[in-house]
């Protein structure tokens, strides 16, 4: 069974690696990498504990294969902050209390991050639209809810994100 | 949980893919946006030893409208699906389907192509593309063959493709006339998939009364089936509350329904009837 060159980009920095192709995304990002901020909860695609942002939209890392990403860009919970400065959404669960055991956060902010690039004014009903593939088990989602609220006003104040 | 080990390539053009078929056969499996198959090979249920990716093939994944038909790349994605403008204005029953699979994330990577060709009797796209009278579009060694959508679901997770075939394309009679559509769903907690999902394609006359109807019923039995005998109690009828209430009594008529932990027997029909009841009500209620 060959491995199988792949060129990523992750974070904005170019890696390549020989990999087996049963090597799950996540696996390849926490274990190769190193970036161990993409938790993996369930491993069945149900809770979005891996959530990755890919091409710009936001996937199950537990449920690709790392050769699927060949060529691809990747951003990761590492990649939100900026020059020392936290992103937003980073911002807004740190105000609002967005989480209590953190386990679901790095999913939960790139959902978020995917969705506020497509939608800086949502409504409620549409961020619980937007988060229902990711699970929390300790806030009962309204912090959560809250703390997308407070980064698409900062976003929709600074500008970008 | 970690896939036994297999062997990957990532043709890119459906005529290496077909040449990769033809060569590994029964040991390839094909891989779309990989959310059945994946979840499958790490539970080990699935183990081709050679896995071809569809993922650099370059457009398979398009929605355009040709020949009075809306056609489908097999590679179009549940969320291009859903965020179709021009489909919620000439076919919204597609739109709608879409926004019911899994979740976000799910839609982003999971297809139409791959979840037909999956067959999963629990699955939202069977009811919607028989409702519409759809037809497939099988690519093989021998050139293209157009599979009609009510006899491409053979079984549970088997279909009419033949072993060395790639499903590229899905073709839809664009609705014309005076239409209204619904998919009606009730979810599954944990899975999301259907316990019951029921597709409603209404064409009236003129005169208000129901001119064609085209329903169909997915995780009910091991296929999504057309609900013939709904569809005949309903044409040629006006649309009052008796006549779909009676229509949607037959259901289930003829069906061998499923029943599991979470829905028996008894339940599904249950729900097959009043679904279908407030999908045909609801499409009825959308007509323009």
């Amino acid at each position: 069974m060959a491995k199988i060159a792949i060129s990523v980009k992750v974070n904005g920095v170019e890696h390549t690696a020989e990999v087996e192709p049963r090597l799950l995304l996540v696996h390849f990002i926490r274990e190769a990498l190193r970036l161990t901020g993409t938790h993996i909860g369930c491993d069945t695609s149900h809770c979005g504990a891996c959530t990755v942002v890919l091409d710009g939209r936001a996937v199950k890392s537990c449920t690709v294969f790392a050769v699927q990403a060949d060529g691809r860009e990747i951003l990761t919970v590492e990649g939100l902050e900026h020059e020392g400065k936290l992103h937003p959404l980073q911002e807004g669960f740190f105000q609002e209390h967005g989480l209590q055991c953190g386990y679901c956060t790095p999913g939960m902010l790139m959902t978020g991050f995917a969705f506020l690039n497509s939608n800086t004014a949502p409504t409620e009903d549409e961020i619980r639209h937007a988060i229902s593939g990711n699970l929390c088990r300790c806030t009962g989602y309204v912090n959560i809810v809250k703390a997308y609220q407070y980064a698409a006003e900062k976003i929709r104040e600074g500008g970008t994100q | 949980m970690i896939p036994v080990q297999f062997d990957y390539a990532a043709p890119a053009t459906l005529d290496e893919a077909l040449s990769l078929l033809a060569e590994h056969k029964d040991d390839a499996k094909l891989l779309a946006g990989g959310h059945s198959l994946l979840p499958a090979m790490k539970l080990r249920l699935a183990m081709p030893q050679m896995l071809i990716s569809l993922g650099r093939i370059k457009d398979l994944a398009y929605i355009r409208e040709e020949d009075g038909q809306i056609r489908i790349g097999a590679m179009t994605t549940h969320h291009q699906l859903e965020s179709s403008d021009r489909l919620r204005e000439i076919c919204p029953l597609l739109p709608e389907t879409a926004g019911t699979i899994g979740d976000v994330q799910v839609r982003n990577l999971g297809t139409i192509g791959g979840s037909l060709a999956h067959a999963d009797p629990a699955a939202d796209w069977p009811a919607a593309i028989i409702a519409l009278g759809a037809e497939i579009v099988a690519v093989g060694a021998g050139g293209k063959r157009i599979i009609k959508a009510d006899d491409f679901f053979v079984d549970m997770l088997t279909t009419a493709l033949d072993p060395g075939e790639i499903l590229s394309e899905i073709r839809i009679p664009a609705p014309q006339g005076r239409t209204g559509q619904a998919y009606l769903k009730v979810p599954q907690p944990a899975s999301g998939f259907a316990v019951v999902g029921v597709a409603v394609n209404l064409t009236l006359n003129g005169g208000g009364a129901c001119e064609s109807a085209g329903i169909a019923i997915t995780g009910v039995a091991s296929k999504a089936y057309r609900a013939s005998a709904v569809e005949g109690a309903i044409a040629g009828n006006a649309l009052d509350e008796q006549t779909i209430t009676d229509a949607a009594s037959h259901a289930t008529d003829g069906i061998d329904a499923n029943g599991d932990l979470y829905a028996s027997e008894e339940y599904r029909r249950h729900l097959a009837q009043v679904y279908t009841r407030r999908a045909i009500e609801t499409a009825a209620a959308r007509v323009k």
